[in-house]
């Protein structure tokens, strides 16, 4: 049975609102058990974190090994706005304005990066994000007015399982557009060639700072939605421990993958939950699978490839094409 | 004030020799395969726990041995298993990988480092070990500085160890295999030189002598924990990257200047905490402006 | 009016002097050739013309307007394609995307555009959309369309590479060794195909070349450079003969210029 795009667009339409109702009833009703909400919710934030690094990392194939930093930013900006800026009482309404101001002031972090980017590239280029990444946790180490080591506290819980769903749909959407964009077909071209690119007329610079930009803004989404879930945060929690967390599950995912991404950030959170059990030892799966993987699946699950109904859809082609 | 300058240029020399002792590894291993090493400075941590079990060991037989030979029997001991450690990563995390997209071995080799630091957390737990002191001789007084044996110790011991390196790279067969697979990998197995063999004897070399940085580093900080190669590495790491990474004796130049930086930064700074923040900001200004590191050699586009 | 004037243009690399004081002006319609022994620095000009490499010494002017600083993108915009030596095809990507990234600056749109699906987004993409399969359909590639680049044959690949050169419109046309690696039937395919492609784009092209032949069959007239210098310039048929150019060529004494005429570059 063939579906026309009109069709499609009103599938996918009510499926998100679907998705979001339930995300606003469930767990309102009660009829979610409260564990199981709050693994969802990191899986979400994993979700942003992973669609933002895999933009740079998977579709612009440069190396970013410092996401984390930029979540941190996010965090920190989201969180001093609820704790010192904005009364308490509306705290509630303005939560969406404070997660977008925190993307933005890691995006503006994100410039850090972004501009490097244009001289240098491959192993060099992973080295400033790594630097970046140590910079920005050894400033919130000594910054003391935000807690220093200790952390900064205060915040309201104010993340719920609604605004982790929108905050994914929405993440998906924009990069969705992107991909599928001049914007993202020169992205894509920086990573096969870049100087070919910048041939071709692709403004290969302008292009680099859009990606850095949006992949920063969106970690710094989750950086929000992450601080108003614990309503704790401490520099500790955006070390490159983190960013590593983030890497496992772009390349679990598969990069240049939309589809890879939300799976490999719902695996990887869910594998963790299940290995509680194993206390310390835990930390030794993550690593041993991010190893066996580049040996033996180097592409991930989904590397290149898109659920149709995440791709371009039948009235164009493209990308979701390859074999 | 001369005087303290002095102790801590001192210091910084000691510091700065476990350092280039650790950017070793890095840079050859760099040179040779274009690999980050992401794992070498959890090798290095391997390195002093082993160099720890040994020397406790040793010292717990009842022969009571003179500490000169707890010390060498330690630090072969310490050698020996890690260059081992070092070859098996490499032949079963990176040899694999060695035609796929650099990208996956970097991946990698993060994934080894977590993955040793982890495991020795599983096994040993977090509390940190002491270790052991071998060196009780008594201090000298020189020209008003506190010179200590085991400062000497680590300054010349880490000397000695990177002219042998130099003279190896520089002057025997192996070297010049060295030299010529970072040089053109493609020609070298055509004039009959065994790929594989040189780059396990780069891990062997480059581990074994992080063991010995572990070991000089236990003695003169006496405390060890799992975590310990993360912070250590990455300082190591930027002093091969600021030195030029792939450039041996860039490695030893870097390892120096981070031992300035670490312990010059709380004389200029209000505390030591901003080390980290003085070193990343040293080398992310350098990434920018000067991409090659101090001693690097330019990379060509070719279009 | 001349379209391209190039004047004193130097280059070194690391202390060696890849082009040394190199002029050269060419007019509107015209088909130059650029020929020489290897390592003498023709790509390099075409690297210095498209803004690859930073110029040092010279200057560059096209359409009359200087563009020794431009950034390659901006010179692509402006109306210079060009295709490569070795092809530098987007390989992952499909051919459709590989052509439509030809006309990235042509149909441009915001960001904001893009994520919202504006109306001019729509149009701008359909258009590029429209240009692109004309071209591939041009190039005998529409059944390619979906196929990754990397995984057409040699042959193909070269047309793709001139259809994403195309489709941006270019005044001028850069062509880097476009019958490397042709045999000979091949090769007058290509040279029928250069000269209708000039006709149908009302083009101005200047060729690097190895294949004396295929130069003699298309260039009005060629500049020959032996180290980064120019050695000589003139109608292809005269410089077969240029004693400078046997020189370059065959060393000193020449001795082999009369069988080997055929294939001199």
């Amino acid at each position: 049975m063939a579906i026309s795009d009109k069709q499609k667009k009103l599938i996918i339409c009510l499926g998100a609102a679907l998705l979001l109702a339930l995300a606003w009833l469930l767990p309102g009703a009660g009829l979610l058990n409260p564990y199981l909400v709050q693994i969802l919710m990191y899986a979400g934030i994993n979700m942003i974190l992973t669609l933002s690094l895999n933009l740079v990392n998977g579709y612009m194939g440069e190396f970013s090994v410092g996401h984390a930093g930029f979540m941190g930013i996010g965090a920190y900006a989201a969180s001093i706005l609820t704790v010192w800026v904005l009364p308490r009482s509306w705290a509630l309404w303005t939560f969406p304005a404070v997660l977008v101001a925190g993307g933005l002031a890691a995006a503006v972090a994100g410039l850090v990066v972004a501009f490097p980017s244009f001289r240098t590239r491959g192993d060099y280029l992973a080295i400033v994000t790594l630097a970046f990444n140590m910079i920005v946790k050894s400033v919130l180490e000594n910054l003391e007015i935000l807690g220093g080591p200790r952390g900064f506290l205060g915040m309201p819980r104010l993340t719920n399982l609604f605004w982790v769903v929108a905050w994914v749909l929405i993440t998906v959407l924009v990069l969705r557009r992107l991909v599928y964009s001049n914007f993202g077909r020169g992205i894509t071209a920086i990573r096969e060639d870049e100087v070919a690119a910048n041939l071709t007329g692709v403004d290969t610079r302008r292009l680099k700072l859009y990606a850095f930009l949006i992949s920063a803004f969106f970690a710094g989404v989750a950086g929000g939605l992450f601080a108003h879930l614990l309503q704790f945060i401490n520099p500790r929690s955006f070390s490159i421990l983190k960013s590593t967390d983030m890497l496992v599950m772009v390349y679990l995912g598969g990069v240049s993958s939309l589809t890879g991404s939300l799976l490999g950030a719902a695996i990887f959170t869910l594998l963790m939950e299940i290995l509680r059990p194993l206390g310390l030892w835990r930390w030794v799966v993550g690593p041993l699978l991010l190893v066996l993987l580049m040996i033996f699946r180097p592409q991930g699950i989904m590397g290149f490839r898109e659920w149709k109904w995440l791709g371009q859809g039948p009235g164009v082609r493209g990308q979701d094409a390859m074999p | 004030m001369l005087q303290i300058l002095g102790q801590n240029v001192l210091n910084a020399l000691q510091l700065g020799s476990v350092y280039a002792l650790i950017a070793l590894g890095y840079t050859m291993v760099y040179g040779i395969l274009t690999l980050i090493n992401f794992a070498h400075g959890d090798i290095f941590m391997v390195g002093a726990y082993l160099s720890l079990a040994a020397a406790a060991f040793l010292l717990g037989l009842p022969l009571g041995l003179p500490l000169v030979v707890v010390f060498v029997g330690a630090m072969v001991f310490s050698m020996l298993l890690t260059a081992l450690l070092g070859v098996t990563i490499e032949r079963l995390a990176y040899r694999p990988l060695r035609q796929a997209p650099r990208v996956s071995a970097v991946i990698t080799a993060l994934g080894v480092g977590l993955f040793l630091e982890n495991f020795t957390l599983g096994l040993l737990g977090p509390e940190p070990r002491h270790f052991p002191s071998l060196i009780t001789m008594g201090v000298w007084e020189v020209a008003g500085l506190t010179i200590t044996p085991l400062q000497v110790l680590i300054i010349l011991g880490a000397a000695v160890l990177m002219v042998l390196l130099d003279l190896l790279v520089g002057h025997t067969l192996l070297g010049m295999a060295m030299r010529a697979i970072s040089y053109n990998r493609p020609i070298v197995p055509l004039m009959g030189v065994s790929v594989d063999r040189v780059i396990s004897l780069t891990f062997a070399i480059g581990s074994a002598i992080a063991a010995a940085g572990g070991l000089l580093y236990g003695l003169a900080y006496p405390v060890l924990d799992p975590y310990m190669g993360i912070r250590i590495g990455w300082w190591a790491f930027i002093a091969a990257v600021v030195g030029g990474i792939g450039n041996i004796r860039g490695a030893m130049l870097g390892g120096f200047i981070l031992g300035a930086v670490e312990i010059f930064t709380p004389m200029v700074l209000p505390s030591s905490t901003y080390r980290d923040f003085v070193a990343f900001s040293l080398l992310l200004l350098l990434l920018v402006f000067k991409p090659t590191g101090l001693l690097g050699r330019p990379v060509f586009e070719r279009v | 009016m001349s379209l391209l004037e190039i004047n004193d243009l130097s280059h070194n690399f690391g202390g060696l002097r890849a082009v040394s004081d190199f002029s050269l002006e060419v007019r509107e319609g015209e088909l130059v050739g650029l020929i020489g022994p290897n390592g003498a620095g023709k790509t390099t000009i075409f690297n210095l013309i498209t803004g690859v490499f930073k110029v040092g010494q010279g200057q560059i002017k096209f359409q009359g307007e200087d563009i020794t600083r431009w950034r390659s993108h901006r010179i692509s915009s402006a109306g210079i394609a060009r295709t490569f030596q070795n092809i530098r095809l987007f390989k992952e990507l499909s051919v459709l995307d590989n052509v439509r990234l030809g006309a990235y600056a042509r149909h441009a749109y915001s960001l904001l555009d893009a994520v919202g699906r504006s109306r001019n987004f729509r149009q701008e993409e359909e258009r590029q959309r429209q240009r692109a399969d004309s071209l591939l359909a041009r190039f005998n590639l529409s059944r390619y369309a979906d196929t990754p680049a990397r995984n057409l044959p040699y042959g193909e690949q070269r047309r793709v590479e001139m259809a994403r050169a195309l489709i941006s419109g270019p005044r001028l046309l850069l062509l880097d060794e476009p019958a490397a690696g042709m045999n000979q039937s091949e090769a007058q395919e290509l040279i029928r195909l250069i000269l209708e492609i000039k006709e149908e784009f009302s083009l101005t092209v200047i060729l690097i070349e190895h294949q004396m032949r295929v130069v003699q069959n298309l260039c009005q007239w060629v500049k020959v450079l032996d180290f980064g210098e120019t050695i000589a310039s003139g109608p292809p048929q005269e410089m077969q003969s240029h004693p400078k150019v046997l020189e370059a060529y065959l060393g000193k004494d020449g001795a082999l210029a009369g069988e080997e005429s055929g294939n001199v570059a």
